[in-house]
């Protein structure tokens, strides 16, 4: 609760610096409105349905090209680790690609796919694959043998050892390149929205991207605050408690 | 083995078999390239163990005695040379030969319940009731039953030994095999161990192979103790201990035996094997 209220106030007099900035008039109205006029504005594109709208569309972009990366990334990560000649062709390919900005990846997904729903995934599935393969591999790598030598006398084999001790004994590695793949995403997915227009639906970086174009500046620091909180709930809703069993079975320290 | 393959045993069925297996280990070689070379960790062992027979494994770190046990379990496949248990040769290991590591070798993302049932979901004609109930006496035999729901991180080094132990005993294996289990452990917790392992093995009937380069230890667990000779590993001289059960590790009629296994150690010139307690 102390936690809680100090985090609060922080925020608090974080937002009253802002008004007092805008009341001040240092930088223009246009440029720098009020906190207000942005919540103002959050309210009457939440009524409208323009925010729910951006939101769902940008969600299921995201959603969608995260489980592809997770569900090719896995198998892929475990391969490059089981045999040498995955790891030193996929293995390297995933190495090289991972250190690509993935924003990069945007005029070519264009270029291939145009400006379609296409395109949008597949920015984000390279943004989260590489990273997946990588922490994968790197896991399973690190899996300490004798783990491997104690569940053979037991019997275990195969695809026994691979779902019962291999994995989840690469668990800690695997967690954190998901969420190192789910911050590229997210960012690679908000790059490409900003940039393309895809007549199929409006996300978020689109109407952040249209927030300037008509110099709403209360509608860009709005959709930037609905950025941050979606990315925030993620972390908190889906990375936090995967983290904290972690922590607690392993005995690592407590983030 | 009258067990095998249609009929399915209770827990109290399960708990009931006690079938401890008889080795043979015919003209065992093993050699490692390292990087100075090859070198022979086993040279034309031959060691006979007897059903439900302890014994332990000394010598200088370097005389092949954890190869062995290694080869024993089907870890490790010999150059030339045989295993066999109860007249059957060995070739993988499998969940008759049960090894406990000296490093932990528990898995951290299971809690000890879990560790515990591991080997036991792998065994077949069980119910998960008999599987949970197995778990829960082999527990209770180490002493932690109070600690089922504990993350192994939470345990000191001599409770996460007794989860091995419990761990190792729980799919009912004919043999158990020890690598300097207590090596990494305070005196007074080994010494409790010392007593606790004489005890479970006097419930449980296995056929325990030991590996330690304490003297000491291996005089106060083993009706026999083989002394391994390094370069190449060999056996190079036998003891049996006569002495009646359970045994004080700090009596002096165990300390008598341990002087005179020291000093054939001590025979062979190598002074970094242990000699004290």
């Amino acid at each position: 609760m102390k936690r809680f209220l100090l985090a609060a106030a922080f925020f608090a007099v974080l937002v009253l610096v802002w008004e007092a900035a805008y009341r001040a008039r240092i930088w223009s109205p246009v440029l720098l409105p009020s906190p207000w006029q942005v919540l103002l504005y959050l309210k009457t594109s939440a009524l409208d349905g323009t925010l729910a709208k951006a939101t769902v569309v940008t969600m299921r972009r995201l959603l969608i090209g995260y489980f592809i990366g997770l569900v090719v990334g896995l198998p892929l990560g475990l391969l490059t680790a089981r045999w040498k000649l995955f790891g030193d062709t996929i293995g390297t390919m995933a190495l090289g690609l991972q250190t690509l900005p993935s924003v990069c990846w945007v005029p070519l997904a264009l270029l291939w796919f145009g400006q379609t729903e296409a395109a949008m995934l597949f920015v984000v599935v390279m943004g989260t694959l590489w990273s997946v393969i990588i922490a994968t591999e790197t896991g399973v790598r690190n899996v300490p043998p004798i783990y491997r030598r104690a569940a053979l006398t037991m019997g275990s084999k195969r695809l026994h050892m691979w779902f019962k001790v291999i994995l989840p004994a690469a668990l800690p590695f695997i967690v954190s390149g998901m969420k190192q793949g789910w911050a590229f995403a997210w960012r690679s997915l908000m790059a490409a929205e900003i940039f393309v227009t895809i007549l199929t639906g409006f996300g978020l970086g689109q109407l952040l991207h249209y927030g300037r174009e008509l110099s709403a500046m209360e509608q860009v620091i709005g959709i930037m605050i609905v950025i941050v909180v979606i990315g925030l709930l993620a972390d908190k809703i889906f990375f936090s408690p995967i983290e904290r069993f972690l922590h607690r079975r392993w005995g690592t320290s407590q983030a | 083995m009258h067990l095998a393959g249609r009929h399915r045993s209770s827990a109290t069925e399960e708990l009931q078999v006690i079938a401890p297996s008889k080795l043979a280990i015919e003209n065992v070689s093993k050699s490692f390239r390292g990087a100075s070379g090859s070198v022979l960790a086993l040279d034309q062992v031959s060691l006979n163990v007897a059903e439900a027979e302890f014994v332990c494994l000394v010598g200088a770190s370097g005389c092949g005695k954890t190869t062995l046990l290694n080869i024993i379990a089907g870890l490790e496949k010999p150059d030339s040379g045989l295993v066999l248990a109860d007249g059957k040769p060995v070739t993988g290991p499998g969940r008759e030969r049960l090894v406990m590591f000296q490093e932990p070798a528990l898995f951290p993302w299971l809690d000890v319940f879990g560790n515990v049932l591991f080997g036991l979901k792998l065994k077949p004609n069980l119910t998960n009731r008999d599987r949970h109930e197995v778990a829960k006496y082999y527990l209770e035999l180490v002493g932690l039953s109070r600690f089922e729901h504990a993350n192994i991180h939470e345990l000191s080094g001599g409770m996460k030994q007794r989860v091995s132990l419990a761990r190792a005993l729980a799919p009912n294996p004919r043999v158990l095999l020890m690598d300097e289990p207590f090596a990494a452990l305070d005196a007074l917790t080994r010494e409790q161990l010392y007593g606790d392992i004489q005890e479970i093995w006097k419930a449980r009937r296995k056929t325990i192979v030991f590996v330690t380069h304490n003297v000491r230890e291996a005089a106060c667990l083993g009706d026999r103790v083989l002394l391994f000779a390094p370069h190449p590993g060999r056996i190079h001289e036998e003891f049996t201990v006569n002495l009646p059960r359970p045994r004080d590790i700090n009596s002096v009629d165990l300390a008598a035996y341990a002087t005179q296994i020291t000093r054939a150690l001590k025979s062979l010139g190598q002074p970094e094997a242990a000699i004290t307690g």
